[in-house]
């Protein structure tokens, strides 16, 4: 066992014991003001930038959402609104096609009407004027068949006229 | 990433195969007369030499010399570097010179306490170990040889009482050794890496991490947020810069020794090292333990009587306790990781016969080196570790301390 008596690991001199005492101590003081202190001071005003910076992006995050819901709603209600314009729209434009149809319609038969009226008149008309000739035409004809003319032509013009309106021509 | 681990690999193999080669041919005579080139290779002595501390700081084949300061009742104060007793590279450091009483054996100062010694620098002849009946104890005792006579060597003064063979010798060591030097680097080291990381930081305010900053932050978030937060509340504050500093300094330490080929300081694994680091823990917690504190230790409440009187003498002695078990963790972990590593290297020559057997060498070292390699991952795994469990266990011991009474 002779490298038992160099073997100091296990023996603890009072120099190595003085200088680690004194190193340590310099070593703990030294880090500690101008080491330590400092960047756990550093550590946590930086854990409290990147927590203010994650809020804050939060915050904003959710500010966006929020306009972004509004806006969503605004454009459903101007979808809407545009909607109901359109039905609106055609419906009146339905309504006035419909009326503007009905009134060309009536107008029309009015107009219909109206003729039928008027060539019911000129027809009558027509009938009295060929039934005032027709009445000349037979005595002239008569005048011409006998050859002679009739006395009191006007007495004989009256009475075939007579015969003639008594005719219902149709 | 590939390129990187390999480049890794490749400067292990280079720096092991080194250290292996130094190894090979300085195995030295180890103290006995027979000057053999080919002495056996004693496995245990080579690693418990290479984790010890020492007055050189040996760095493959150089001995870089350190300040020696030195005290002896008798004699007063000397403060030289330990390069004048001119350590011989082939002697693991064994000096050629003795000066003013003074002895370099293997790196590590000795003091002739024979008042016929000369005390001026004189040239010695070898210095030799011998086991001898001390008191009816066998023990290590060692010699310098001058002028055909025999003088006997004392090893520095230690704190365990004769426990582990030390004890109050004719001298004091308070000498920058290898593991002062190894601790004074670290800690300037980490002081410059941090306080230029601070000035980051506020130079950067508000800013993403960048460069060493990304290293260190995790760590220091780590032991924040794990360790201190959870363990002391609304306190945390307070404690933060201690938790802090044991943490680095464990880790910054147990990390400086295994960087292969530059000295393999085990300053985490010497007890003189985690006994201080125990005793500044043992005070900062004593003394700012409360009422609630000192209440539950001397007179535990909510207990009858007669058990207060097992508990109160249980308690005291756990408050020494968890501090000495602190102290051995730390350095039984280390030490152990540091003794491996050194004798998987040793295997090489163990095999090899010391250089005899060059091809069963070359064999053995390919298997040691993927052995050490392996160890030394986990030892980088056991450096963070230890680290992390030393500040845990103590912030444990502070939350227990400074707690508010709840019941």
């Amino acid at each position: 066992m002779i490298f038992l008596l160099d073997f100091n690991p296990i023996k603890p001199d009072f120099g190595l014991f003085f200088w680690s005492l004194l190193t340590f101590l310099i070593f703990w003081i030294v880090m500690a003001k101008f080491a330590f202190r400092p960047i756990a001071n550093a550590l946590k005003k930086r854990a409290a930038h990147i927590q203010d910076a994650l809020d804050a992006s939060k915050k904003a995050r959710q500010e966006m959402e929020k306009l972004k819901s509004e806006n969503e709603k605004l454009l459903e209600e101007a979808r809407k609104e545009r909607a109901t314009i359109l039905q609106e729209a055609k419906e009146q434009s339905n309504s006035i096609i419909n009326e503007a149809r009905d009134k060309a319609k009536s107008e029309a038969n009015k107009i219909v009407e109206n003729a039928k009226l008027e060539i019911e008149k000129e027809k009558l008309t027509a009938i009295k004027a060929v039934k005032q000739n027709v009445g000349l035409i037979a005595v002239d004809l008569t005048e011409k068949l006998l050859g002679k003319q009739l006395d009191s032509k006007e007495e004989q013009v009256k009475f075939v006229q007579a015969q003639i309106d008594k005719l219902h021509l149709n | 990433m590939l390129k990187k681990i390999l480049s890794i690999i490749l400067l292990s193999m280079f720096v092991f195969g080194l250290n292996a080669q130094e190894h090979g041919s300085h195995e030295s005579p180890n103290g006995d007369e027979s000057h053999d080139s080919h002495h056996a290779f004693d496995p245990a002595e080579s690693a418990f030499h290479h984790i010890s501390n020492h007055n050189v700081y040996s760095i493959g084949p150089w001995n870089i010399p350190l300040p020696c300061i030195l005290y002896a009742p008798e004699e007063g104060w000397s403060m030289f570097m330990s390069g004048v007793f001119e350590p011989s590279a082939e002697h693991h450091g064994t000096g050629h010179k003795a000066y003013k009483k003074y002895v370099l054996d293997k790196g590590i100062v000795k003091h002739v306490a024979d008042p016929s010694f000369p005390s001026e620098e004189v040239e010695i002849e070898d210095v030799v170990t011998r086991e001898e009946m001390v008191d009816g104890k066998k023990k290590d005792v060692s010699y310098v040889k001058y002028n055909g006579k025999e003088y006997k060597l004392d090893s520095k003064s230690t704190m365990d009482g004769g426990v582990f063979g030390g004890g109050i010798t004719s001298f004091y060591d308070f000498s920058i050794t290898k593991n002062v030097a190894g601790m004074m680097l670290v800690a300037l080291f980490l002081m410059w890496v941090f306080i230029r990381v601070a000035r980051t930081y506020k130079e950067r305010e508000g800013k993403a991490p960048k460069g060493i900053q990304n290293f260190l932050e995790p760590l220091f978030l780590f032991i924040q947020d794990e360790v201190t937060k959870p363990f002391l509340g609304d306190k945390w504050e307070k404690y933060n810069p201690f938790l802090m500093t044991l943490f680095f300094f464990i880790l910054g330490l147990n990390l400086f020794g295994q960087i292969p080929f530059f000295g393999g300081s085990n300053i985490t694994g010497n007890l003189a090292v985690t006994m201080v680091l125990a005793i500044v823990t043992f005070f900062v917690v004593n003394l700012n333990g409360n009422k609630n504190y000192w209440e539950h230790v001397l007179w535990m409440p909510g207990v009858p009587a007669w058990v207060k009187t097992i508990l109160t003498p249980v308690e005291i002695m756990s408050m020494f306790i968890k501090p000495m078990t602190l102290m051995l963790r730390l350095f039984a972990n280390i030490v152990a990781g540091h003794i491996v590593i050194a004798i998987f290297i040793g295997l090489i020559f163990v095999f090899g016969k010391s250089g005899q057997l060059v091809g069963a060498s070359y064999g053995t070292s390919i298997v040691s080196m993927l052995l050490a390699m392996f160890m030394m991952s986990l030892e980088i795994l056991v450096a963070f570790v230890q680290a992390y469990v030393f500040t845990i266990l103590t912030a444990s011991y502070l939350s227990a301390a400074t707690e508010e009474a709840h019941h």
